[in-house]
C-alpha cells in the first residue's frame, strides 16, 4: 500500500528537489507529538539496554557504569559455576511449564463450555465473575493466599473436616507445595481472562458452517469436532507458541511475595534472585550479567516461536 | 436454532451449568469470605468458624482501619499516583500513537520497530533500578510515574483503533487548515472515546495495584501507596507470625481482624466500579487482539 502512494506524490513533486523532506516539513506536528514518547523509550528503555553494560564491568557506583573497569564475562562464568545456576534455571523452568500445561488447556476449555450455554444472560454473569480475580491486587490475593493455606486457614479447616489430613498442613513452609500454590493461585487469576481470547475466536465462526453441519446430521458433538474445534485452532496455536516462547520469563512479583528461606529451594527463581541479590544486597555487576542472561533467553525463545507461529500457522507477532 | 435436544445434550447442558456454577462460586468465594470475616469476631476467625455469614457481627476492624493514619495517607497518595499517573500515561499514549497510525508518515516502521522491539527485550531489572537512581528519581513521587509511562503494548492498541478512523474525516480537517494538533484533538480524539475509556481504566487498574516500583523505589514511608502498607498488614506481619510461631497473643488478634477489613477498604473502589466498567475491559483485550 505504501508504494503507489509514494510514487505518486513523487511524480507531483516533479521538478522540485528532496519530496521526502517537503513531507516531512508537512508532517512537523507529528514529528513533534513522536517527540516525547520518543524520548520516553530511549530513557527508560533503551538507557537501561545500554546500562546493561554493567554486566561485562566490576561496577562502582562513585566510578559509574561508564568508567568501571571492564571484566569480560567474569559475571557470567561465576553465575554458570554457582550451585544455584541450575536449582534457578530448573525451578523457573518448572514454574512456567506446570503454568502452561495446566493453565493453558483449561483457558481453551473453560471458553469451550461458556460457549456451549445458551442462555445469554447466564453466560454473560459468569463471564462477569470469571473476569473478576484479574482485577484484584496481588498483594490481596497474596493475602489472602496466606491467610487460607495457614493452619487454621480455610483449606486446611476443610480437609482436617474432610478427614484427608490428620494434622494441618503448613503449605508455604513446605518447599514440596510452592509450585501447586503458584499454579493453582494463578489458575484462580487468570483462568477467566484468559478465555477472552477463545471466546472471541469463536464467535468468529461462521454461522453457516454450523447450519451445515446440522443439515448433514451433525449433533452437538460433532459439531464441536468438525466446526468449533478447527475454527479456534489457529488462534489455540498461536498463543500456544508464542507462551512456549516465554517458558523462561517468570516474573517476580508473587513468588517475592509467597516465598520464604524454608522454600527457596523449589521458589526461587531467576528474576526473584535478581531482586534479592541485586536490589536488596546491591550485587549490581553480578546481578545485571544474570538478569542480562535471562534477557537474552527470553528473547531467543520467543524469536524462534515466532518463527515456527509464522511458519505453522501464518501469524507472527511481527 | 429450534433443533429438539437429545437426552445426551440434555445431560451435557445440565452438567454444564452445574460445572460453570461451581467455578464462579469458586471465584467469588475467596472475596466473599474476606467480607464477611471483616464483619466477624477476631476470636470466631481464629477458630475457624466463620464460613458463610459473619460470626459475632460488629464494625471493629473496621474502626481500627479508619483510626490507622498510616492507612489514611498511603490512600490519599494512591490516588494522586492513580490521577497523575494515568493522566501522563494517557498523554504519551496518545501522543505515540496518534502519528504512528498516519498512513503517510516517514519512518513510520523505523518507530514502530523501536517501540515494539521493547515489549520483547529489556535490559532487565538492575539497569532499570539504576537508571532510576542515576536520574535522581529515587525516593521521589516521579519514580511511580515516569517508568512505565507508556505501555508499548496500550500504544498499540490505540493506534490500531485510530487506524480504524476513516482518512477522509482527517482530510477534510486539512482543508478546512487545521494542522494535525487541531485535528488530534477536535476529530480524532472526540471520536476515541471507547479506547480512552479503555486506556484509561487499564493505566488506572494498574497504577492502582502497583507496588513492585514502589517498594524498591521510596524509602520515605509518607510517600508509600496503599498497596505497600497492605504488604506490610496482610504479609510481612502474617510472614512473622508464621515463622515465629506466634498465634495467640494481642497483637496477632489485633493484625487477625484489621487484615480482612483492610483488603475490602482497598479492594472497595474496584469491586464497585467493576461490573459497570468489565464490558470495556473485555472490548480493549479484543482490539489488541485484532492486531495478532
Amino acid at each position: 500500500m505504501a508504494l503507489p502512494s509514494k510514487t505518486a506524490s513523487r511524480t507531483r513533486s516533479a521538478g522540485k528537489f528532496s519530496p521526502l523532506l517537503r513531507r516531512m516539513v508537512a508532517n512537523r506536528y507529528l514529528y513533534l507529538m513522536l517527540l516525547p514518547p520518543i524520548l520516553f523509550f530511549l530513557i527508560f528503555e533503551y538507557k537501561p539496554m545500554y546500562g546493561a553494560l554493567i554486566a561485562f564491568k566490576q561496577f562502582n557506583p562513585y566510578l559509574g557504569i561508564e568508567n568501571s573497569p571492564w571484566i569480560g564475562f567474569r559475571n557470567f562464568e561465576k553465575f554458570f559455576e554457582s550451585y544455584y545456576f541450575w536449582r534457578l534455571l530448573k525451578n523457573t523452568f518448572l514454574m512456567s511449564f506446570y503454568s502452561l500445561i495446566i493453565i493453558f488447556p483449561a483457558s481453551v476449555a473453560f471458553a469451550l463450555l461458556l460457549n456451549e450455554l445458551r442462555v445469554k444472560k447466564f453466560k454473560s454473569a459468569i463471564q462477569t465473575i470469571s473476569y473478576l480475580p484479574h482485577f484484584i491486587s496481588l498483594i490481596v490475593i497474596c493475602g489472602m493466599i496466606i491467610d487460607f493455606t495457614k493452619p487454621g486457614g480455610i483449606i486446611n479447616s476443610l480437609l482436617l473436616w474432610i478427614g484427608i489430613v490428620n494434622e494441618p498442613i503448613q503449605f508455604l513452609i513446605l518447599p514440596e507445595w510452592f509450585r501447586s500454590i503458584y499454579v493453582g493461585s494463578g489458575l484462580w487469576q487468570s483462568l477467566g481472562w484468559n478465555s477472552i481470547i477463545y471466546l472471541a475466536a469463536l464467535s468468529g465462526i461462521n454461522p453457516s458452517l454450523y447450519e451445515a453441519a446440522v443439515i448433514d446430521g451433525a449433533g452437538r458433538w460433532k459439531q464441536l469436532l468438525n466446526v468449533t474445534l478447527p475454527g479456534i485452532l489457529p488462534t489455540v496455536l498461536i498463543l500456544l507458541i508464542l507462551n512456549v516462547g516465554t517458558l523462561l520469563n517468570v516474573g517476580w512479583d508473587k513468588i517475592i511475595l509467597l516465598y520464604n528461606p524454608s522454600t527457596y529451594i523449589t521458589a526461587d527463581v531467576i528474576s526473584t534472585f535478581v531482586y534479592r541479590r541485586g536490589v536488596m544486597e546491591a550485587d549490581y555487576s553480578f546481578t545485571a550479567a544474570v538478569g542480562l542472561f535471562n534477557s537474552v533467553i527470553n528473547f531467543t525463545l520467543l524469536v524462534i516461536a515466532n518463527r515456527i507461529s509464522r511458519k505453522t500457522t501464518d501469524s507472527s507477532l511481527w | 436454532m429450534v433443533v429438539k435436544r437429545s437426552l445426551g445434550e440434555k445431560i451435557f447442558d445440565s452438567l454444564n451449568i452445574i460445572f460453570l456454577t461451581v467455578c464462579s462460586f469458586l471465584f467469588l468465594y475467596p472475596m466473599w469470605y474476606v467480607l464477611v470475616s471483616s464483619f466477624s469476631d477476631a476470636y470466631a476467625i481464629a477458630s475457624s468458624r466463620v464460613t458463610f455469614w459473619p460470626v459475632g457481627f460488629n464494625f471493629n476492624a473496621y474502626k481500627l482501619v479508619f483510626e490507622d493514619a498510616r492507612i489514611w495517607e498511603a490512600y490519599g497518595n494512591t490516588l494522586f499516583y492513580v490521577g497523575a499517573g494515568t493522566a501522563i500515561n494517557l498523554v504519551l499514549t496518545t501522543l505515540g500513537a496518534y502519528p504512528l497510525s498516519r498512513r503517510n508518515l516517514d519512518g513510520k516502521s523505523f518507530f514502530m520497530a523501536f517501540i515494539v522491539f521493547t515489549m520483547f527485550f529489556s535490559g532487565g531489572l538492575i539497569p532499570a533500578y539504576l537508571n532510576v537512581r542515576e536520574l535522581g528519581l529515587f525516593d521521589t513521587r516521579w519514580a511511580l510515574l515516569l517508568p512505565g509511562a507508556i505501555s508499548a503494548f496500550n500504544l498499540i492498541v490505540m493506534r490500531t483503533f485510530f487506524q480504524g478512523i476513516p482518512d477522509s474525516l482527517i482530510e477534510s480537517g486539512k482543508i478546512d487548515g487545521a494542522n494535525d494538533i487541531k485535528i488530534l484533538l477536535r476529530i480524532v480524539l472526540p471520536l476515541s472515546m471507547p479506547v480512552i475509556a479503555v486506556m484509561t481504566l487499564f493505566y488506572a487498574v494498574g497504577h492502582w495495584n502497583s507496588w513492585f516500583a514502589a517498594m524498591i523505589y521510596l524509602q520515605d514511608r509518607s510517600l508509600y501507596p496503599l498497596q505497600l502498607i497492605l504488604r506490610e498488614i496482610l504479609i510481612q506481619s502474617s510472614a512473622q507470625n508464621m515463622l515465629s510461631g506466634a498465634t495467640q497473643d494481642e497483637v496477632f488478634r489485633i493484625s487477625e481482624s484489621i487484615k480482612f477489613a483492610t483488603i475490602i477498604v482497598a479492594t472497595l473502589p474496584i469491586l464497585v466500579i467493576y461490573p459497570f466498567l468489565q464490558r470495556y475491559f473485555v472490548k480493549g483485550v479484543m482490539i489488541g487482539a485484532i492486531k495478532e
